[in-house]
């Protein structure tokens, strides 16, 4: 089991610079659109470099495209013209709830494109929805750029949509579903016999998961964390594999958005600290066994690491899901980096290997979330037995 | 919407996902699966400690047959022994038995036999008496039909006594 868990550990610390970078191209890449949201000053160069622009390929700006999130999914382009599904857009706004359909914004993403309605106007800027501004800007923008942070300035209502990352968790929720569904009617069907067809295929993960990671390290009381395990396991695993199908319903960047392993990690962090017996807080505020002077540093310490920990695990999956994405996507797009056909074999033989690893990640990124999970809670409500 | 600012509609979305999928999850998959799996479990535990059962019953069932036999076994060497000898004395009890009812035949015919013979003697000794007396009659008759043998008689016998 420690062996295992360095091994992880290892992966993980090797995941970290993956963050890093993913880190700096964002922030370059957000650097490049707000250059082009007001590129004010030079607007007739703007104009003239259009088209030599549109040749140039900028892979910091597809690949973050993709990692992000986006109101329409994108399927590829046809004559230059992108193909996307439309998905709905639901906002809560002053008003009231808005809904309208995400071809409305006619793939615009500067602002230049303003929705009416629910008697509101609405832009989309970089895939976020902005109230649009009553006129256009110098550069068509229908918003205002606040120059010292050189962020839109404009409201935001709350924006629900159901977005390509939405849409694919339902679809993986639908998929988790029609897997685990039938399996347990398998069951229903013949009792006490071996198991036949999918619930073959998924007992040996759910008993896994029940023995090796949960009995293992939550101890006696192991049964009650049994469902919400199995849940997070599969919940994580499903999606991290979709993500890894390269076109639609999968490959959208589920497990690789903060936004869903922020929610992941508050489900861990809640069911930690709500299960905290006396010891587990004994050993937070007071820790036993210590010179009373080293005790409130250490509290200090213990307190933050109530919330490093589910952090950690926030982190941990959205970077090592990102960086596939990420890796497979710089690789695929070595063609036309070098704008030569020949490179292809070594970019299809790269991607090909990472795919392969990829696929190792995606389980092992949501046996180690489930794991740390069961080790957290195990923490939370272990006895002393000093 | 920068890739590490979490955005609300994901976190409403995925929340919501999230919770329905482990309610309905957890009522209809986990639940059966996980029963099922543990009955299983115990069922084949169970199946397993009987079969050990079974074999123990077996096993002191066999020992128990061959304690059965070999008690049988002793039992038919006892009963035919206890037949021999008891054949064997009725044998010998209807030799004795023979042995003695001939010697007590014989007894009594010997003894018969001596009777007889007693009787007979007697009989012969009566008649030979009898024939001895006529006979001494006859010669006395003979002898003493005058005076002077009666005489010579007397005297002689008067010297055989003095003679004594």
């Amino acid at each position: 089991m420690t062996k295992l868990n360095c091994f992880l550990l290892g992966l993980f610390l090797m995941a970290s610079p993956a963050v890093l970078a993913s880190e700096e191209a964002h922030s370059a890449d957000e650097h490049a659109a707000e250059a082009h949201v007001h590129a004010a000053e030079h607007s007739d160069e703007h104009a003239a470099n259009a088209t030599e622009e549109k040749e140039a390929f900028n892979p910091a700006e597809v690949i973050m495209h993709h990692i992000a999130d986006s109101h329409g999914w994108h399927l590829f382009d046809w004559n230059d013209h992108p193909v996307s599904i439309p998905l709905p857009v639901i906002l809560y706004t002053e008003k009231g709830l808005v809904v309208f359909s995400s071809s409305e914004f006619h793939h615009d993403q500067e602002g230049t494109h303003v929705v009416k309605a629910g008697g509101q106007r609405f832009v989309n800027i970089h895939e976020k929805i902005y109230y649009a501004s009553d006129v256009a800007n110098d550069h068509g923008v229908f918003a205002e750029m606040d120059h010292e942070t050189h962020e839109v300035a404009n409201a935001t209502p709350w924006d629900i949509s159901i977005t390509k990352n939405v849409a694919a968790l339902l679809f993986s929720a639908v998929v988790i579903l029609l897997l685990f569904l039938p399996a347990a009617r398998s069951y229903k069907k013949n009792p006490n016999a071996a198991p036949k067809g999918v619930a073959g295929f998924v007992e040996p993960l759910v008993v896994f998961v029940r023995d090796d990671i949960a009995k293992n390290n939550i101890g006696p009381h192991y049964k009650r964390f049994v469902p919400m395990l199995l849940t997070i396991f599969f919940f994580i695993w499903i999606n991290n594999l979709l993500g890894l199908v390269p076109f639609f319903p999968g490959g959208a960047n589920v497990t690789g958005n903060i936004a869903v392993t922020m929610v992941l990690a508050i489900v861990t962090f809640v069911v930690t600290n709500v299960n905290g017996n006396k010891h587990y807080w004994g050993h937070i505020f007071w820790m036993p066994g210590l010179p009373v002077a080293v005790k409130p540093l250490l509290a200090i310490v213990e307190f933050i690491g109530i919330f490093t920990k589910p952090f950690s695990l926030m982190i941990r999956l959205f970077a090592n899901i990102t960086a596939g994405h990420i890796i497979v996507l710089s690789l695929v797009s070595l063609v036309f980096i070098f704008e030569t056909v020949w490179v292809s074999p070594a970019s299809v033989l790269l991607t090909l290997f990472i795919s392969v690893l990829e696929l190792l990640v995606a389980a092992l990124q949501a046996y180690i979330f489930t794991l740390l999970t069961a080790l957290y809670i195990g923490a939370a409500m272990h006895e002393e037995h000093h | 919407m920068g890739i590490v600012t979490p955005g609300f509609g994901l976190i409403f979305w995925t929340t919501l996902t999230f919770f329905i999928l482990l309610f309905l999850l957890a009522k209809f998959a986990w639940k059966p699966i996980l029963k099922a799996v543990q009955d299983r479990e115990e069922s084949i535990n169970s199946a397993l400690k009987s079969a050990e059962a079974a074999k123990a019953e077996m096993a002191s069932l066999q020992s128990n047959n061959e304690q059965l036999l070999k008690a049988a076994r002793e039992e038919r060497e006892a009963m035919l022994k206890e037949a021999r000898a008891m054949r064997d004395k009725t044998i010998a009890d209807a030799k004795g038995a023979a042995s003695e009812e001939a010697a007590k035949v014989l007894e009594a015919a010997r003894a018969q036999i001596h009777n007889e013979k007693m009787a007979a003697m007697t009989e012969v000794k009566n008649q030979v008496a009898q024939l001895a007396i006529d006979m001494s009659e006859r010669i006395l008759r003979a002898e003493l039909k005058d005076a002077e043998a009666q005489k010579a008689m007397v005297d002689r016998a008067m010297q055989d006594v003095k003679m004594n």
